[in-house]
């Protein structure tokens, strides 16, 4: 297989800023959205600089698409002044569920036929970890998720080594294949002040999802319940002597 | 036939506790739901299936085929589905460990089947099944119901308890050859690299966690030999990791590791939001800080306000007495020195 020029479809989802502190709105299955910052998905930000770097060794062009709402255009601007060609908004208010949204990306992942589609490990509002394995099997490609190195060959093969519990390991796979990455794979760029003034006049494409029903729904959405001792000690010989009783005879943990 | 299936795996010490623990809530929801539990293993755990005895669950089933003699998710993904519709099976429950969260989405959509990743508890109302999982970083808890009439659930570990049986059961084994082609079985793990002799944090029951307090890595020692000392594993903050100090498979956070040990020791980590988002599950937390302000303190269970510089090593000698333990080399020559 040749693999210049590559097209590659980079996902991008819209958050609410890590130090967001959401609030539960009155009927109590989602949260209120007004109130928040939201941010390109931090993960997504190496999927973004993993997608710009294989365009830059292989040729080809790189597709930024998210499903979101009007205010996700935002992030796809960031794309398009980083060095992506084409943007893609899927309009969503929300609606979907995880599987919604997999099936809206698989539906353009056949429109537009890229030879590696890239994710973030989670996305950090409902940090799912399954959009790689539901878009790969959708489309019928293999995938690979959480993969902290990622090599691709000159006949289309791709090696992948991602984090597992005590370890790593190395998977083998072939293009065309989805690969979402975890902090470490890259150091993302920042963009520069003239590419963002340019990347203000690209057009972003806009399309409706596919009607899907949903497979699950969220009933209830609450706070966690603090439940801590909230024991506070000073230093002191005593406190030490003290910490350790508690540890064993009240936590019973050593 | 199986109404509920426990998907587990193995690891170099035998069957994964994770996969003890997804073997206790299968049969806890069994029994809520009057139905039946077997147990599946993936490539590797073939040869440990009988323990889930232990757990109580009488039934194990694997999966034969040449094909899966080196995992392949994909492959391993087309090989259960054919095993569910084969037994009719109406719940699937796996850990969300690294492989479970790949596997578990991946046969759900095969199956167009709801699926709740990272539970942290399985609940039966009104005879249905529901799961409560965290999102936006723990800070939210939401329930989820799933649509479909097959239930896929993956199941965070440390969170349930695997509780083996008084009396074991007796096990029964079946064997089931899926029909599997080459292709399906893309994305063959090559290999599995170990880090040897090095606890992992998301295997360790507890954790000893370092931040920007601990100044520079030549004082990380500190944290390794507590962590030696309560056999537990080392974990970082991403100050920590980012001024690579310490590597990134230690980091716990919202862009790091989810752990929920039953100890987790925080010395000199100040409680950022995106940090207690990896550890807030923890059972039991301990804070150790110079400042009384600290966020870490409002999450911990007991804090230890003063200068960890002063506080570990005394912790540690300390601790070493009551353990009935040798104190640490490097603890030791400190204290020589004082
Ligand atoms: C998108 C995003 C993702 C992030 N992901 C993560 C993540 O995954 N994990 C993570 O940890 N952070 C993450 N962060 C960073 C997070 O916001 C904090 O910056 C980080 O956790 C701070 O690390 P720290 O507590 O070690 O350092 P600091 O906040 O600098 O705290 C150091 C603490 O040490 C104490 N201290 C100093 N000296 C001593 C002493 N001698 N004795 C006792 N105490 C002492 C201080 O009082 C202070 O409380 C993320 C941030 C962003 C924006
Ligand atoms: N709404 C979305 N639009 C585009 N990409 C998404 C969306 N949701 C998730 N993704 C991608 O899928 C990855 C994993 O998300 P998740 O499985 O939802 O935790 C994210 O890092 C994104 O790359």
């Amino acid at each position: 297989m040749l693999l210049v020029p590559m097209r590659v479809m980079v996902c991008l989802s819209y958050v609410p800023d890590t130090a967001a502190r959401p609030r539960i709105a009155a009927d109590g299955k989602q949260i209120e959205r007004t109130e928040l910052k939201f941010i390109m998905n931090p993960y997504d930000e190496y999927a973004l600089e993993e997608a710009l770097r294989v365009r830059e060794r292989f040729g080809g062009e790189v597709l930024a698409v998210c499903v979101g709402p009007v205010g996700a255009t935002e992030i796809l601007r960031t794309a398009l002044a980083l060095g992506a060609e084409r943007a893609l908004l899927v309009r969503d208010e929300g609606t979907l569920d995880s599987f919604g949204v997999a099936m809206a990306l698989a539906h353009v992942a056949q429109h537009y036929r890229p030879e590696l589609i890239l994710m973030g490990r989670q996305s950090i509002d409902f940090d799912s970890f399954q959009m790689a394995s539901t878009v790969g099997e959708l489309l019928g490609f293999p995938s690979v998720s959480v993969v902290s190195r990622l090599t691709i060959g000159e006949g289309g093969t791709v090696v992948a080594e991602r984090d597992i519990e005590g370890g790593k390991e190395i998977v083998e796979t072939q293009l065309p294949c989805v690969i979402s990455v975890q902090k470490g794979i890259n150091e993302p760029r920042y963009p520069k002040l003239p590419d963002i003034i340019k990347a203000k006049s690209k057009p972003i494409e806009e399309i409706e999802p596919p009607a899907v029903e949903p497979v699950s729904e969220i009933v209830a959405m609450e706070l966690p319940q603090q439940q801590r001792r909230g024991r506070i000690l000073g230093s002191s010989d005593e406190d030490l002597d003290e910490l350790i009783r508690l540890l064993h005879e009240e936590a019973k943990v050593i | 036939m199986a109404a509920i299936l426990a998907l587990v795996e193995a690891d170099p010490r035998g069957l994964k506790r994770s996969s003890c623990e997804v073997l206790t809530a299968a049969r806890t929801v069994a029994e809520q739901l009057r139905s039946s539990v077997a147990a599946v293993a993936l490539t590797g755990a073939a040869e440990l299936l009988e323990q889930a005895a232990l757990y109580g669950v009488s039934e194990g089933i694997v999966l034969e085929h040449e094909l899966l003699e080196r995992y392949s998710m994909p492959g391993m993904a087309a090989a259960l589905a054919q095993l569910i519709e084969h037994e009719q099976a109406h719940i699937v429950l796996m850990a969300a460990t690294a492989r479970g969260k790949e596997l578990m989405p991946r046969l759900a959509a095969k199956l167009r089947a709801g699926y709740a990743p990272d539970c942290v508890e399985l609940l039966v109302h009104d005879g249905q099944l529901l799961a409560r999982r965290p999102i936006y970083a723990g800070k939210v808890i939401a329930t989820v119901r799933l649509r479909t009439a097959l239930h896929l659930y993956a199941l965070r570990p440390n969170v349930f308890t695997a509780r083996p049986v008084e009396k074991p059961v007796s096990m029964v084994l079946r064997r089931f050859r899926p029909h599997l082609s080459p292709g399906e079985c893309s994305a063959v793990v090559r290999e599995v690299l170990r880090s040897e002799g090095k606890l992992d944090v998301l295997e360790a029951d507890i954790i000893v966690s370092g931040g920007r307090g601990m100044r520079g890595p030549e004082h990380f020692w500190m944290v390794e030999e507590l962590a030696q000392l309560l056999g537990g594993a080392v974990g970082a903050s991403r100050a920590a990791v980012d001024a690579g100090w310490r590597p990134h498979s230690e980091q716990i956070g919202q862009t790091g590791k989810t752990v929920s040990p039953t100890l987790y020791i925080a010395c000199g980590i100040s409680g950022a939001i995106q940090h207690l988002a990896g550890m807030s599950s923890s059972k039991v937390i301990v804070a150790i800080n110079k400042d009384p302000e600290a966020p870490i303190f409002k999450v911990a269970d007991y804090g230890v306000v003063g200068d960890l510089f002063d506080v570990l090593p005394r912790l540690a000698v300390k601790l070493a007495h009551f353990l009935g333990k040798p104190v640490p080399e490097g603890f030791r020559r400190v204290l020589e020195r004082n």
